[in-house]
Order: C-alpha cells, then sequence, then structure tokens
C-alpha cells in the first residue's frame, strides 16, 4: 500500500525554497546544491531527447537550459542540460542517463574547465536620438546587426550568460520587443575527445 | 535453469515440438507477420500470451498458417497475458512473451509492463498499431503506445520499416534478458505487417549505446573481503537480484562458508534455505522482529541484490546506523541512491561471488549469532492458536507442510502476501513469485498461470497461489486459461471478506473508520465461481478441516482448484514498521491505536 515515506532528502525545488524563506535546513537536507552543467551524447532519435528530459522531470528537476543538435555523425546528437540541485542526487541522475539505452556518452562538466556559450537574438526599438548609443552598446559587446527596419533593430550576441543577460539588461531601457536565446551549448577545455576521457559517473562516492 | 533451483525432470513431455529447426532466414521476401512468427521462433521462445484484435489480425493468421514451435495461449484480459508473462519469467529465468493488439489492447497491458519494471521482470511485449500513415491522426483504436509506456519500460521500439523488424525483435529480447532486466514494448504497425522483406534472424545485435557492466573491480572485491574479515556483527541482506543472476548457491556457500547471518527482501525469499539456523527471514516493514534488530546492530551489512527499497529501510537516516554497507549490484544506478555505501561492486552478482568466496576466510561469529538467537526467542513469528479459529497463518502453514518447500507459490498483494513470505519459509530460489516494488493486486492468479505455463515439462513442483478475497476478482477471469489448459494449479484464497491490508491501516492509524473495506455482503460464491469456470471448488471454515481439504485439492491433477478459505477478518500481520518510521521502531503486536501513531 502506499503511504508518503520521509523523503530522506528534498527535491532540489524544495531546498530553494526552503532557502529563500530563511527556513533552517535539517540535517540530511543539507546537501550541496550546485548548478550543473551536463552534456549527453545520445541516439538522434526524438525518443531519446524524451527519455534524456523525462528523467529529469521524473525527479523534479527544473531544467533551465537544453540544447540539442547534430554532431560531425548525424545519427548522434549532443545535449548540453543546465540544471541546478543537489549533487547526489544529480549524480544518481547521471548514472540513471547512463543507463538509458538510447544515450552513448554522459558527462557532469561541472566541476572541470569547460567552455560555455550561448546565443542570443534580440530586438531592440530605437529613435534617432537613442540609436548611436545602442550602436555602442552593441560593439562593446561584439553584437552583430542582423535586421534593421526605420525603428527597430535585431542583434545577434554569442558570449557566455552572463554577458548575454548583461546586455538584455543594458537594451532594456530602450525597449525591447523580442528575445530569442538558444540556451547553453558547453564542452570540456582538453585536448583529447570526451570519450577518452575517463567516465566520472562510475566513480562512486564513499563517504557515509 | 540451474540445478540450485527447481529440479528438472526428465519424464515431463518436453515443451518445444521438436519436429523441425526454426527457420532463421529466408531469401524470399515474406511478410512482416511472417516475420514476426519466424522470429519468436528463431529466438527460442516457447509460449506467447496474447489476444487478438485488428491491428494484429495478420500475425494470428500466420500462427494459424504456419503453426509455429511456440504454443501462443489466449488470455482473457490483456493485463492478465501480461502478468502470465511475468510469472512465466519469474519461474524460468527466461523471457516471458506478449502479443496484443493496438489502443484497448495495449493500454490493458500497462500495469503489468509497470510492474514488471519495477520489478526487474524480462518481458517483451508486443503491440499492433495503425498503419504508420495514420499515426497521430486519433485513428481508430489508435494510441501512443511508446509515449504512455516510456516511463514503464527498459526500452521501447517503433518498428517504422519491415526490415528493421527482425533485428528489432533480436534487440528487444537481448535489452529485456541482460544486465538489470526488464520489459521492452516493441510497437507494430499494420503496415509494416503486411509490407515484405526477405527474413533473416540476427546472432546477435550491437547496440552501441546499451554497456553493460563489465566484470567487476577485483581491488572492490578485495576491500569488500577486508571488510568481512574485520567485522564482528556482519549481515547479509540479500534481495531479488541474487536469483536473478541465478546466484542463490554461491551466496548460501559464502553465508555458511563465513557463518553471516541472512536476511532477505520479499523478493530475495528463496535465495537462501529458511530452515537453515543463520536465516533470519526477511527484514523490513512486516519482517521479523530479529531480523530488523541484527540489522540495527550490525557492523557491517551486506547487500547482495538488493537495493535498499523503502519498504525494507524505513526511515533511512536511521537504518544500520553502526553499519558500514557494501553493496553489491549490476545496476550502477542503484548504488548509494537511498543509503550510502563504502564499497560499491558493480556487476553481475554471481561473477561478484564467484570472485569473492575464495578470499572469505571462516569467521567466528558464535557470540553474534547467539545475540540474535536470543532476539529470536524473545519476540518470535507467532500468531493465537487453540481457539477454533481459522487464521490465514495456518493455512499457509499446512500448505508448506503439505508440500514441503517443494512448490512454486505465487502470491497477490495484501496481508496473505505478508503472511506467506513469514511463515511459508521458503527454501529454492525461483519459488516464490509476488509484486513488490508495484504492489499489484490482480497479479497472484495469472502470475501462477505463467508460472504453470513455465514449469511444464521441466518440473513435477505444484505451482500454488495465494490470494486474498479482494485480490483475486481483479483477474478472477484468466481461470478460465487454466481450464482451458487443464493445468493443475491450486489457488488458494485467503478469505477474510476485507481489504484486509487497508483494513489493518484502519484499524491502526484511522481509527477503525473501515471505509470502503468490507467485502462480507458483495464478494461472490468463490466454490460457485470456480465451478462455473470449469474449476474444482473447495472450501475450509475450521482449522481441522484445512488438511482434508488439502488433501482433496492435491488429488485433482487434471484441472485448477480453488479453495476459499474462510478465515478471521480481525487478524493483523506483525510484526510492523510503520510507514516512515524507524525500523527500531517495530510494533509487536496490537496495542490500542494511539500509541504508535
Ligand atoms: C490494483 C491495486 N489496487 C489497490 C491496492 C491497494 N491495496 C493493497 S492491499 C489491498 C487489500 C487487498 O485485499 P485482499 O486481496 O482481500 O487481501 P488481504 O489483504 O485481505 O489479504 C489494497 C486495496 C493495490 N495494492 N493494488
Ligand atoms: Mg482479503
Amino acid at each position: 500500500m502506499q503511504t508518503e515515506m520521509d523523503m530522506p532528502t528534498l527535491t532540489p525545488q524544495q531546498i530553494l525554497r526552503k532557502r529563500k524563506a530563511g527556513e533552517p535546513l535539517l540535517p540530511g537536507e543539507l546537501e550541496q546544491v550546485h548548478r550543473h552543467t551536463i552534456a549527453v551524447l545520445l541516439e538522434n532519435t526524438i525518443g531519446a531527447l524524451i527519455r534524456v528530459v523525462n528523467l529529469f522531470s521524473a525527479r523534479g528537476f527544473n531544467l533551465e537550459s537544453v540544447t540539442v543538435g547534430e554532431t560531425d555523425d548525424p545519427t548522434v546528437s549532443r545535449m548540453t542540460i543546465v540544471t541546478t540541485g543537489n549533487d547526489r542526487i544529480i549524480g544518481q541522475v547521471l548514472r540513471q542517463l547512463d543507463r538509458l539505452i538510447d544515450t552513448l556518452h554522459v558527462e557532469d562538466l561541472t566541476g572541470g574547465s569547460f567552455v560555455e556559450r550561448e546565443l542570443c537574438l534580440l530586438k531592440v526599438r530605437y529613435t534617432n536620438e537613442t540609436r548611436a548609443a545602442i550602436m555602442d552598446t552593441a560593439e562593446i559587446f561584439r553584437g552583430k546587426v542582423v535586421d534593421i527596419t526605420p525603428n527597430t533593430m535585431t542583434f545577434e550576441l554569442t558570449g557566455p550568460t552572463s554577458k548575454i543577460e548583461a546586455f538584455i539588461k543594458l537594451m532594456q531601457p530602450h525597449g525591447i520587443l523580442e528575445v530569442a536565446r538558444s540556451g547553453r551549448v558547453a564542452m570540456r577545455r582538453s585536448s583529447g575527445s570526451w570519450l577518452t576521457h575517463e567516465d566520472p559517473i562510475l566513480n562512486l562516492s564513499s563517504e557515509r | 535453469m540451474r540445478t540450485d533451483t527447481i529440479p528438472l525432470v526428465r519424464s515431463a513431455r518436453p515443451v518445444l515440438s521438436p519436429e523441425s529447426e526454426p527457420v532463421a532466414a529466408s531469401a524470399e521476401p515474406v511478410t512482416g507477420a511472417e516475420i514476426f512468427v519466424r522470429a519468436l521462433e528463431a529466438e527460442g521462445v516457447e509460449v506467447v500470451f496474447g489476444h487478438p484484435g485488428g491491428a494484429v489480425i495478420h500475425i494470428y493468421d500466420e500462427i494459424a498458417r504456419l503453426k509455429p514451435r511456440f504454443q501462443h495461449i489466449l488470455v482473457r484480459h490483456e493485463q492478465g497475458g501480461t502478468h502470465m508473462a511475468e510469472g512465466y519469467a519469474k519461474a524460468t529465468g527466461r523471457v516471458g512473451t506478449v502479443l496484443v493488439t493496438s489502443g484497448p489492447g495495449a493500454t490493458n497491458t500497462i500495469t503489468g509492463i509497470a510492474d514488471a519494471y519495477m520489478d526487474s521482470i524480462p518481458i517483451v511485449v508486443f503491440t499492433g498499431q495503425v498503419p504508420t500513415k495514420l499515426i497521430g491522426n486519433d485513428a481508430f483504436q489508435e494510441t501512443d503506445t511508446i509515449g504512455i509506456t516510456r516511463s514503464i519500460t527498459k526500452h521501447s521500439f517503433l518498428v517504422r520499416d519491415v526490415r528493421d523488424l527482425a533485428w528489432t525483435i533480436k534487440a528487444a529480447y537481448h535489452i529485456a534478458r541482460t544486465g538489470r532486466p526488464g520489459p521492452v514494448v516493441v510497437d507494430l504497425p499494420k503496415d509494416v505487417l503486411l509490407a515484405k522483406a526477405p527474413f533473416a534472424y540476427p546472432e546477435e545485435v550491437h547496440l552501441r549505446g546499451y554497456r553493460l557492466p563489465g566484470p567487476p573491480d577485483p581491488e572492490r572485491i578485495r576491500e569488500a573481503a577486508e571488510l568481512i574479515a574485520a567485522s564482528r556483527r556482519p549481515l547479509l541482506y540479500v534481495g531479488g537480484g541474487t536469483i536473478n543472476a541465478n546466484a542463490a548457491d554461491l551466496l548460501t556457500q559464502l553465508a555458511r562458508k563465513a557463518r553471516i547471518p541472512v536476511t532477505t527482501t520479499l523478493h530475495g525469499l528463496g535465495a537462501f534455505p529458511e530452515d537453515d539456523p543463520l536465516s533470519l527471514g526477511m527484514l523490513g516493514m512486516h519482517g521479523t522482529w530479529y531480523a530488523n534488530q541484527a540489522v540495527q546492530h550490525a557492523d557491517l551489512i551486506i547487500a547482495v541484490g538488493a537495493r535498499f527499497d523503502d519498504r525494507v529501510t524505513g526511515r533511512v537516516d536511521s537504518w544500520a546506523p553502526y553499519a558500514k554497507v557494501i553493496h553489491i549490484d549490476i545496476d550502477p544506478s542503484c548504488i548509494s541512491k537511498n543509503v550510502p555505501v563504502d564499497c560499491a561492486i558493480v556487476g553481475d552478482v554471481r561473477e561478484v561471488l564467484e570472485q569473492l568466496l575464495p578470499l572469505v576466510e571462516p569467521k567466528d561469529t558464535k557470540e553474534w549469532l547467539a545475540k540474535i538467537e536470543y532476539w529470536r526467542n524473545e519476540c518470535p513469528l507467532t500468531y493465537e492458536k487453540g481457539d477454533g479459529k481459522l487464521r490465514a497463518q495456518y493455512v499457509i502453514e499446512r500448505i508448506r507442510a503439505r508440500t514441503g518447500g517443494h512448490a512454486v507459490v505465487v502470491t497477490d498483494v495484501g496481508q496473505h502476501q505478508m503472511w506467506t513470505a513469514q511463515y511459508f519459509r521458503f527454501l529454492h530460489p525461483r519459488t516464490h513469485i509476488t509484486s513488490g516494488g508495484l504492489g499489484t493486486m490482480g497479479f497472484g492468479l495469472p502470475a501462477a498461470i505463467g508460472a504453470a505455463f513455465g514449469l511444464r515439462g521441466r518440473s513435477d513442483w505444484p505451482v500454488v497461489c495465494i490470494s486474498g478475497d479482494g485480490g483475486f476478482v481483479m483477474n478472477a477471469q484468466e481461470l478460465g486459461v487454466a481450464a482451458a489448459h487443464r493445468l493443475p494449479i491450486k489457488v488458494a484464497i485467503i478469505n477474510n471478506n476485507f481489504l484486509g491490508m487497508v483494513r489493518q491501516w484502519q484499524e491502526l492509524f484511522h481509527e477503525n473508520r473501515f471505509s470502503h473495506t468490507d467485502l462480507s455482503d458483495t464478494n461472490p460464491d468463490f466454490v460457485k465461481l470456480a465451478e462455473a469456470f470449469h474449476c474444482v471448488g473447495l472450501r475450509a471454515t475450521r482449522p481441522e478441516e484445512v488438511d482434508a481439504v488439502l488433501d482433496e485439492a492435491w488429488k485433482v491433477n487434471d484441472r485448477p482448484v480453488v479453495i476459499d478459505f474462510q478465515v478471521v477478518k480481525e487478524e493483523l500481520v506483525f510484526p510492523m514498521v510503520p510507514a516512515g518510521a524507524s525500523t527500531s521502531e517495530m510494533i509487536t503486536k496490537r496495542l490500542t491505536p494511539n500509541a504508535f501513531v
């Protein structure tokens, strides 16, 4: 018969909510919560994609960013997933991801050194008075104009998320009409292919 | 099957008709429906539990035309079919097979698929589907079977091209059987079954994303041996993964060599003979008091093919507070999931035990075993006797005496399930089949039927289904299947005229408000029900009738027997760890309800 058990640990959402509310975390809930950037190589099918995303939703994780695209091998896609959560539970989810038949490789890039980039398209209103200021700012951010109309400009911008967010903030006073962000893609900084990288998932922790 | 499981008999008739070798290839293009039948033959499938319908009618046509080597069993409800496949798989260690039509046929299998997923049972479920060009159009009898089953399958396939059919079937059986076993769904659009292609059944399939655990890490095994050598109060905690890996014999050797007491989970029952003094029976919510005491005092827990389910651990943070934990399991995603582990060995349980056994020296655990004996005597498993009332525990003890433990016992879900686990005293692996993870009422009868098909030609041991009055009627229609095939199964209904397990919680935690659990006015006459299905119906209402009724039942060997054991309704399953409580807070007998809520 099913009744609720005392959960041994809280979901990431519960922990964040408690933290926001300033409530103390009990022992056992005091696990580390971090942002994780996870890269997954998977079969290039919609079913594979859904299985990966399902796993996160089943464990109560919110995905801050998901990107997916073909790799140099058209039968293989690469996903980058950014999520915040309890490290131990994320570790489990990674192992569950690895267990899926459609995943070829799973790696948590967090902790190591890696490059993370995002693409942003931003449409902003301009007038003759604001135009120069907008262009100046965009130049500092290395934004490129990809479309222009008599009263709007669309910029293309790539960079780490912090840069994109700073740019959006600076454009806000001018009147942003639309923002489209790609979500993050990421890659480990190293000379080797990641397939030769030691699999961190099976390095099981032994602390108790 | 290994010889350490149910002994094989040579006298019984072979399951597969020996006339011809299966066709593994044909250059001539044949229909998908024929490929399907040929592929199942080549896979060595013995039995298909199925139910026809429009989307799979061509497969049924081929079954009639080709007269394949496997037997098709017409089930009465597709849920029953999936449980039969599970029972077959559990009893034999082989993969169970189900074939159903699209839409309602497919949705009726959901409970069985989820059950197999939770209990790691290898089954392959073939579902019909509307033609590929109609998929997504809300066509007649269309459901998104792949979508619905995604989170309850180990994997699933939608076959879009007849040329993919043969290898997909091979892959499905491979995935279901290997690693941590589980259910696989193969969705078969009707046009794929009609299209033609040459048939070739591959010898093996390579799935690049499917990595099975490699050989276990010898360093970790050495570490485990050292932990065992250093421990003074070791305890083996054994789950169903040990039986799945056919490793019960090695586990038994390990326990006896090092003199380590053994407690098993519900699914681990049978992995270690319960008549051995080292056996503590089951642990957890309705486990023995002494097994749970041993957990709470152990300094080393050796978990073998177990997953630290919440029914086992109760409140996790106070479980086994003094113990280091060794965890041996095939599934790395189980390691440290609920309880942090000190030494994790990922690999096939049998392989691990083979390597661990020579490294473990005989140990002196006398003091520890004496302590456990003290607990065992202090609070043994027991129930009231001698007042002339019929109780479930007594019925189960008498069935145990009648069979000597040489039977395959399949239970449903509820109080009778826990009493069977407590009182049957299992001796052999694969002789206890139950729905543990999902706890599916209605599992028992069809799973027993599936087990009986699995034992045909393999063993003379009887299949006994122990069911509740509530759960029995959830799939009672499958009596028709048992009768049609003259399966001599014995069905013991522990009839307390209540949804007993819920009644127990209502008594203990809801101040006797027996909301919608009383079945006494509406239960059928089970004897008449049995007879209506061409089975033998018997009844016992008092303890002194039990043996005679069992004798009578055991005389019947050409059809199923259903026995209505009318037992008292007030009996509770003890001991009990209330949900969410710590393992050390066991209730061992009836108290005033408010004492422990
Ligand atoms: C399909 C399903 N529905 C509901 C439940 C919840 N449940 C668990 S045990 C139980 C009572 C079972 O009654 P019965 O079959 O008579 O067995 P008893 O407990 O009386 O031995 C119920 C309703 C369940 N496990 N499965
Ligand atoms: Mg009942």
